[in-house]
């Protein structure tokens, strides 16, 4: 099966999307490697090829007729156990790294209590992965990273020969290797069979599926990469595109009557009017530096001690925000500490800064030549309802309240998604001309 | 207006040799002033008056030119930061500052060579505020006489005559005198009628220059290539044998350029294949002007028309310096720079550019010190998209501060700019 894939190197994620030869979303793939652009291009389209497969899945269960709710079921706890294998196995890769760093920097002492920690955490593996269960990343760096501190933080307290800090360093070293390394977290191929023998129950169309989808043969025919270092893409020049041109096309394949798009991601907000057909047709970027972007948020969340995605609920509490006029990422520190110092609440602070966030957004948009309906918000941004409110509002105040505003839950795959569009594009450009000739 | 041919690293044909020979000459004569006892004023590009001073045998020194070429050399970086000591702000002119860092470090000039003070401060363009400024800060430091006439903006798209008579008034009333008194010359109309003839004749030549780039392919890049074309008419050597033959010699080379088919030259050589045919409105970055290029020239973009090549003359409309109204001629010279013009001119002006020189589009580079440039130009994007049906592009820079130059958000915008020109061409259909 041929495929088309589009990958947008961000400032904070890489992500990549999979598009079958006749259109649809096949995958959707995302990582947080910070390693360079090759290996994060590697990493995210394994992950993107494993996705891939599970829409075969899908389509093989719709095939063999099996009933929405059961195929739901199915697919949900093959995802679960397979997302667990995963896990498993990169774990083991952890484990290996950590045992090498071991014998090399530490002779002795350290092992036994880091294979403790490794051992626990491979006990909680199937609690992380249960029916319901909640996890605030599903970045293996993330999850594995939050239960290795815990336990290791308990294993220094019993054990005072072993230091925390010593054990943090250890980890910090060896998840680089693991998260870094596509093979680690393996192929759709590699644990699928595992992730069948552990269900629930036996299903034979299911078996059926995956037998089946194991045997397709995915070929790669197109791509294009996009975002920041995209001229240092392992693309060749022809097939890379400006983020702006593949949010505009992205946003328009997913809402086909916008007109106006509005990209706050982690270091540029863009604001992007498109044609009918998605073309571009004006954009607007923050100059010089990332005032208002994704990373101030990012620094304030550091700076009240919270996570990204607490900002927006938080700032929701609000009942008085508080006017903010500066948007300085380098300030923002300063700015939130004056604010708190004169006895202004988190929440009214929060709610303040957000408002500022979009108000800045907003002065672009107007440069760009405005609101036009249908508008499209897109980015790690569009996440924060606190950030959607204040956009909401203001769009309504400034264009009138007719305007149409769409969020996608896969909005921070926007860019991707017009990547791939574009090497969709051209490779039937390139079909046509062979055929002219 | 540059005139290190090397720092572009383009190559040199004659007629830039000849430029180049012609400045040096022009600063040694400057760095011997206090010897020989030639006179010397500062003046700026806009509205200058430099057949005015050379029939008084004053040699014209251009501080905004001299802040450039600085910026071109790499200095502008530790004069400012010299001028910022002094308690210039970080939000002023940084022309104003690099020229301050460099007076206060020595006033050496492009060519290595000291400038001599000034004998007189002549202001013939108030349209920009600080200009104005700036010469009160030199008085401060040269203490010499300064004459500032006030020039009329055109605020209704055009000179009328008692806009003239203002300032044929003034240049009769306040700067003959003051230049025969620093002179002790009488002021020779004879003298100054034949500095404008030739004066003239150069500013044919380069109109036909800068119109060439109406072929396809451009022989020339009207912008960065540009700079170096404006340099000799725009400072000091408007009136001069020498300009006259500057621009002769020039337009022979650009003609063998038609005739073989052959594209501008590019910091890295000949453009071979012509791309993206673009109009610009807004002066250069000149920190990194090399690599500013570099983004239109791998992109195989050629910039066929601009703004910033008429700020010392809006020539290619039809106006010439004529020797049978010799003062008036001056007058409407001052009034009909390229930043005097309303912004109804200047978006009939672009319009007209990218309907004659068939652009692919136009872009904006809106520089962070000059607000006489950078004030309405959103609007002047919005209206020349609306009349000529082309897409805009706007990317933010400054003029000599590096600390305003983000080499990778203006390659962004400049990359998705040339790609949203390549989309549209392409056209519907195509996008989903």
């Amino acid at each position: 099966m041929n495929y088309h894939v589009g990958i947008d190197l961000g400032s904070t994620t890489t992500k990549a999307v999979i598009l079958g030869e006749t259109g649809p979303i096949l995958g959707r793939g995302i990582t947080n490697s910070r390693s360079n652009y090759d290996v994060a291009c590697q990493i995210v389209l394994s992950e993107a090829l494993i996705n891939t497969r599970f829409s075969l899945v899908e389509s093989e269960l719709d095939r063999a007729g099996v009933e929405d709710t059961r195929k739901a079921q199915l697919l949900a706890e093959l995802g679960r156990k397979f997302r667990m294998q995963q896990y498993l196995a990169q774990l083991r890769a952890l484990e290996e790294d950590l045992t090498e760093l071991l014998q090399r920097i530490h002779p002795s002492g350290f092992l036994p209590s880091v294979q403790k920690i490794l051992s626990r955490m491979h006990d909680e593996a199937a609690g992380l992965f249960a029916e319901g269960a909640t996890r605030k990343s599903d970045f293996f760096r993330d999850l594995a990273g939050s239960r290795y501190l815990k336990l290791a933080e308990a294993e220094s307290l019993e054990n005072k020969e072993v230091r925390f800090d010593y054990l943090v360093g250890l980890f910090d070293k060896a998840i680089l290797e693991v998260e870094n390394s596509p093979s680690a977290a393996g192929t759709f191929e590699a644990h699928a069979e595992a992730a069948l023998a552990q269900m629930s129950e036996a299903d034979e169309s299911l078996q059926g599926a995956v037998e089946r989808v194991m045997d397709i043969e995915l070929k790669q025919v197109g791509s294009v990469g996009t975002g920041y270092g995209r001229q240092r893409l392992p693309f060749p020049e022809g097939q890379i595109r400006s983020e702006i041109l593949c949010h505009g096309l992205g946003a328009h394949a997913m809402f086909s009557t916008t007109r106006t798009v509005l990209d706050i991601g982690g270091q540029d907000t863009k604001a992007i009017q498109v044609d009918e057909q998605g073309i571009v047709t004006s954009f607007q970027m923050n100059d010089r530096c990332a005032a208002g972007c994704g990373r101030y948020l990012g620094y304030i969340a550091d700076e009240m001690n919270l996570g990204l995605h607490e900002l927006g609920p938080l700032a929701r509490d609000s009942r008085r925000p508080v006017r903010i006029n500066s948007t300085c990422t380098v300030f923002a520190g300063a700015e939130l500490r004056e604010r708190l110092s004169l006895g202004e609440k988190r929440e009214d602070i929060l709610a303040g800064l957000h408002r500022a966030i979009i108000l800045r957004a907003m002065s672009l948009l107007a440069r760009s030549g405005g609101v036009k309906n249908e508008f499209t918000f897109t980015g790690g941004v569009a996440k924060n309802p606190a950030a959607v409110d204040a956009l909401k509002k203001l769009v309504s105040e400034n264009y009138g309240c007719d305007i149409k505003i769409n969020i996608s839950p896969d909005s921070i795959y926007t860019g991707a998604l017009g990547a791939a569009l574009f090497a969709s594009r051209e490779s039937r450009r390139a079909s046509q001309a062979a055929t002219s000739n | 207006m540059p005139n290190s041919t090397e720092k572009a690293g383009i190559q040199k044909d004659s007629s830039q040799l000849r430029q180049k020979k012609m400045l040096a000459e022009h600063f040694t004569r400057l760095a011997h002033a206090p010897e020989t006892g030639e006179k010397s004023a500062y003046t700026f590009v806009p509205g200058n008056m430099t057949e005015l001073l050379l029939s008084f045998d004053i040699l014209p020194v251009l501080p905004e030119i001299n802040a450039l070429q600085s910026a071109m050399r790499g200095k502008t970086k530790d004069y400012i930061a010299v001028a910022e000591k002094l308690g210039h702000s970080e939000d002023v002119c940084t022309y104003v500052k690099s020229d301050v860092g460099m007076l206060k470090t020595g006033n050496v000039g492009p060519t290595g060579e000291r400038l001599p003070e000034p004998d007189l401060l002549l202001l013939s363009y108030t349209g920009c505020f600080t200009f104005m400024k700036w010469f009160e800060i030199l008085r401060e430091e040269y203490h010499c006489p300064v004459v500032m006439i006030h020039v009329p903006y055109q605020g209704e798209g055009q000179i009328t005559d008692s806009m003239r008579q203002y300032v044929v008034d003034q240049i009769r009333q306040k700067l003959i005198p003051t230049l025969e008194k620093i002179t002790g010359k009488r002021y020779d109309e004879d003298r100054l009628k034949e500095c404008l003839a030739r004066s003239a004749r150069a500013e044919d030549d380069l109109v036909w220059v800068l119109q060439s780039a109406k072929n396809r392919p451009s022989p020339i890049d009207a912008y960065f290539g540009g700079v170096y074309y404006i340099g000799p008419i725009f400072s000091s050597f408007r009136g001069t044998e020498d300009a006259i033959e500057y621009y002769q010699a020039l337009r022979s080379e650009i003609e063998e350029s038609i005739r073989l088919g052959k594209g501008p030259m590019t910091p890295d050589g000949e453009l071979t294949e012509e791309r993206y045919r673009i109009v610009v409105e807004g002066p250069p970055n000149w920190t990194n002007f090399r690599e500013f290029w570099k983004m239109f020239a791998d992109e195989g973009a050629v910039v066929v028309a601009s703004t910033y090549t008429k700020v010392g003359g809006v020539y290619d409309f039809g106006f010439r310096h004529d020797p049978s109204r010799p003062i008036e001629t001056l007058a409407e010279y001052c009034m009909g720079c390229y930043t005097n013009l309303n912004l109804p001119s200047r978006v009939d002006m672009l319009a007209s550019y990218v309907r004659d020189y068939r652009a692919d589009g136009f872009l904006i580079n809106s520089v962070k010190s000059c607000n006489s440039f950078s004030a309405g130009q959103l609007h002047i994007l919005r209206e020349v998209e609306n009349r000529v049906g082309k897409p805009g592009g706007f990317i933010e820079s400054d003029l000599v501060d590096p600390r305003y130059f983000s080499a990778a958000n203006i390659k962004n915008r400049l990359e998705s700019y040339f790609q949203m020109i390549e989309q549209k061409r392409l056209g519907g259909g195509e996008a989903a």
